[in-house]
Formats: C-alpha cells, structure tokens, sequence
C-alpha cells in the first residue's frame, strides 16, 4: 500500500509545486498570538444598551403588530405600565422586603453554620470520617426537593423561607470550609505545637485563619442559593414575596406582573451579590489574601 | 533516674537515653528510632545525617517535646522533657510565615502562643529583624520576600523566644544552593555568638561538616546511631572557619568521604 502510494503523492507534490508560493498565503494561515485592541469603556457599554433597546423595541414592535401572541408574551409598554402599579399601589416593597430578608436570614445562617462545621472536623479525623457520609448524602440530595416537607415543619411564614434558603448554602459552606482543613499543612501545626500552643490557639491562630479565603471564596456562590431557596420556599406556600407574585402572576395570566417581578427580583440579586462581593474584597484585604 | 543524671560532672544540654520510637497504626507497628542515645554538650554545634526516613526529623520532635518515646528518656539540662519548652526552638524546613501576619507579626508568634509580654516581644523581634537585614521589611507581608529573607524572618521567630538550643530541620533544603550556603553562614555564626546549643538534621554531608562541630550519623530505618565523627579544622587563629571557607579547608575532603561511606547511599533507595 505505502510503496504504491508515495508516487502518486509525489505526482500531487509536483503538480502543485507552481502553484504553491501563491496559495502558501492563503491556504495555510500562520498563527500568531492574537491581538485583539479592546474598546473603550464607552463603545461597549453603547454597545450594550444598544442591544437592550433593540431587543425591547422588536418585542413592542412584534406585540403590536401581533406578530407575537401579547397574551403569552406581554409586551414593554405594558410591563411598564404594571411595574409603575406595582410600585404605587400594589404590595412591591412588601414583597422585596420579605425575599430579602428570607435571603439574607437564610444566607448569614447557613455561612456560619456550614463553615463552622466545616471547620469542626479540623478537631479530630474519627469525627470528621464518621460525619462525612451523611455530608456528602445531604449535598447528593436535591434540596430544594425537601422544600415541601421544610414548609410543612416551618409553617408558610418567613421561617420556612429562611430554612430553604439555609438547606441550601450549608452544606456548600461545610465542604469548602472543610477543602481548606485539608489543605492545611501538618508541618505548620508542628511548629504551632513546638511553641507550646494549646490546640484552641492552633484552631484561632492557624485553623481559622488559613480556611477563611476558602469561606470567603463561598460567599457570592451562597448569596445566589440563598435567594433561589428564598424563591423557591415562596412558591410552594406563602403568602408574601417576589416568587409569589410570579407564581401567583403566573397563575392568573398576568403576564406582565410575571416579567415585572421577575425584573425586580433580578435588580436585587444584582444589588446583593455586588454587596457580597464588595464585602469580599473588604474582608480579602482584611485577612490580606 | 533523673537522680543519676547530676552526678557531679557537667550536665548534657540535651541527652537521650535508649530512645525507641514506634508508631501505631491499623497497619501495624512502624519502628522509627531504636535504642538511640548521645548527649550534647551546652554550647555545641551538632549536626545529624542519615538517609530520608531514617527518623532525623523524628529526633529533632523528641526533643522539642512535641512527640514522647516509647521507651526511655529524653533530657534537656536534665530534667526529663515533658512537652514543648521554651528552652527549645525549632525551625523547619519550610518557613511556615503566615499570608495573614506581617513580618513583624510572624516574629512574635511565639511570644504570642506562649502569652508573653508583647510590647518586649516587639522590641526584641524588631532587633533581630533589623540585625538580620529585615529592618524596612517589618511591615511587608511574607509573600513579599525572597526565599532567603523569609527564612531569616522564621529564624528571628525562633530566637525571639530566647530558646538555649535551637533545632534546625532541614532548614535551607528549600533555598537555591548560593543562597542555601550564604544563609548557613549567617545561621551559624549567630548561633555560634549567642552561644546557643544547636542541632542541625540535614542530609547535606557538606552542610553538616561546614556548619557543625560534630556529626552524629544515623542508620537506616530504624534509626540508630551509627558513628559520631568529630569535626576539626586546624586554622591559624585556632577558631573555627565559618561554614564558607570550612568548605574549602584541607580537611573537608576527608570527612566528606568518610562521611559519604557511613550513609551507604544507594541510588536506587
């Protein structure tokens, strides 16, 4: 086969030869490093709020020129026409201010608790092996599947919200607090112990210390699961907050109701995960990761 | 016991006695130091080499308190060692300077962890820093500095607590190698003018000449003592030669293949 072959390649090879320093160019490109020149901050941000207004200017259009069913779809002018009820004479702060809360509640829990306990298996390695299992289970198991059983225990009020919100962010908290226990080096605990300290002071000097970047690193993750455990708790059963008003939107065909709280509950979790992440920025140069 | 050990005659600094180790595990015993005994004298420079595993570091824990033997006694001054000291201080192989500390602060984890007085503890720290070149670094975090730096930094967290033996394990291993030499200068020749008692555990056969007054060699696992060889330079002043220029004395050729032979290094090991 491979002696048959090599003439005829040869024959190709010659046939081309010609040709070749002009199709060298194109046929076969060179790849360099890629230079790209970036826009300026203004071109894209333009950029950006152009696209926006086009796309709500072709969903106006399309609505009004049934082009789309407005009944499924709504359309801009008429959310904007709900949002500014919403607002003024519907229940919106109300409903902000208990999706926040649940979230915030649910968040602050569940990042204390799951880092503690995460930090906790530092104290003994029986302890940590025997409580790793049921960890591991409880992160296996869709939580947010538990919701109806944690509404039934914790009532349809603020309480079973929090609980969602908490299911959901403990047990990130615990693994990542727990991923930097083992990272620790023995020999830094040596060196602690060979200065005569207690293991409490191993724990706060050293322990805490070392594994809170890896908390740190968990926070804008956790805001995020928080908030859905918030929503998610509301849609099974409650009587205040923005998933409810989806749900509750939702159900009666208020389609623009639907996209007004949708569009509020996105602006808070864009003001709370930007607060997380400055608060982790501040505690970044607080512990000088 | 501990009677016997003041009997009139210049106590040790640091003597161990019949020393076994054993460590326990599911998978059985492992048996890292069998029936190791030698003394150190107060002031002395000692150096001890063996292969990796043949429980070096493990001696160097013995003595600091933070590991018991199994079997007989471990004195510091003579009194039996019941735990970590502050006569004892200990350097590792690593730095181990904390991100979260500045230089200053990794300096004073000592006098912090034992409950010192902290505004001496500053003081004393900021001395030795400042002896040791670090003076402008006090404020700078540990990731700012060379190798080198950091590992004079851990040094002045070893002597802020004033120990009267220091233990080095290994403590350059991690240097590039002019560097490595250019710090074993330092070391020793502050070691030596403060007079500690130092116990150095390296596999460097070099190291261990240029820097120590006597090697102490160790067999394979587990550990004992093989030989001790005593480390001499005849110089014109009748002091000893820093480690820099012992590496380049007559006699250091012939202790390092004496030495080299005690190991049996096998490639393959």
């Amino acid at each position: 086969m491979a002696v048959q072959d090599s003439p005829h390649v040869a024959d190709v090879a010659l046939d081309l030869a010609p040709a070749k320093p002009v199709t060298n160019t194109t046929a076969k490109p060179v790849h360099r490093l890629p230079v790209q020149i970036d826009w300026p901050t203004w071109a894209i941000v333009t950029t950006q709020a152009g696209i926006l207004v086009g796309i709500i200017g072709l969903w106006e259009a399309a609505a009004t020129t049934s082009v789309i069913d407005a009944f499924f779809w709504s359309q801009p002018s008429a959310i904007w026409h709900t949002l500014k009820i919403f607002f003024t004479t519907g229940d919106a702060w109300t409903d902000i201010s208990f999706t926040f809360r649940s979230t915030i509640f649910g968040f602050l829990l569940g990042t204390a608790a799951g880092s503690l306990l995460g930090l906790s298996f530092w104290w003994s390695r029986n302890y940590a092996a025997i409580v790793q299992p049921y960890i591991i289970c409880l992160e296996s198991i869709p939580k947010l599947a538990l919701a109806p059983l944690i509404i039934l225990v914790f009532g349809i009020g603020l309480g079973s919200k929090v609980a969602v919100a908490t299911a959901l962010t403990l047990v990130v908290s615990t693994l990542t607090a727990y991923a930097g226990v083992k990272a620790l080096d023995p020999d830094g605990e040596k060196l602690f112990y060979s200065l005569g300290a207690t293991r409490w002071q191993v724990f706060r000097k050293l322990v805490v210390p070392f594994c809170l970047p890896w908390i740190i690193s968990v926070l804008r993750v956790n805001i995020g699961l928080a908030l859905t455990g918030a929503i998610v708790g509301e849609f099974i059963a409650s009587q205040h907050g923005l998933g409810r008003a989806i749900l509750y939107a939702g159900q009666t065909y208020d389609i623009a109701l639907v996209w007004v709280a949708v569009l509020v509950l996105s602006t808070l979790a864009i003001i709370m995960y930007a607060a997380v992440s400055w608060l982790e920025s501040l505690l970044r140069k607080g512990t000088r990761q | 016991m501990h009677a016997s050990s003041t009997d009139g005659t210049a106590t040790p600094k640091v003597e161990l006695r019949n020393v076994n180790l054993r460590y326990f595990s599911l998978e059985g015993e492992t048996e890292a130091l069998r029936d190791t005994s030698f003394s150190i004298a107060p002031g002395e420079f000692v150096a001890i080499i063996g292969q990796s595993g043949c429980g070096k570091s493990t001696l160097l824990s013995l003595i600091s308190g933070i590991l018991k033997p199994t079997d007989g006694a471990v004195l510091v001054d003579g009194k039996l060692v019941n735990g970590p000291s502050r006569k004892v201080g200990y350097m590792l192989q690593q730095d181990y300077l904390f991100e979260w500390r500045t230089i200053l602060e990794n300096a004073v984890l000592g006098a912090e962890i034992q409950g010192a007085n902290m505004t001496t503890a500053r003081e004393h720290a900021k001395q030795l820093l400042t002896k040791y070149g670090l003076g402008q670094f006090l404020h700078h975090l540990p990731r700012q500095l060379s190798g080198g730096m950091r590992q004079r930094v851990a040094l002045a967290r070893t002597l802020c607590t004033e120990p009267e033996i220091v233990l080095l394990d290994e403590p350059f291993a991690a240097l590039d190698s002019q560097t490595r030499i250019a710090l074993a200068d330092e070391v020793t020749e502050i070691l030596r003018r403060e007079g500690k008692t130092a116990i150095l555990v390296t596999h460097d056969i070099g190291e261990a000449i240029s820097m120590s007054e006597r090697v102490i060699v160790l067999s394979r696992r587990p550990g004992r003592v093989k030989s001790e060889h005593s480390i001499r330079f005849a110089t014109s002043d009748g002091l000893r030669p820093n480690p820099f220029s012992a590496r380049s004395a007559p006699e250091f050729n012939g202790y390092f293949n004496a030495l080299w032979k005690e190991l049996e290094v096998h490639v393959e090991g």
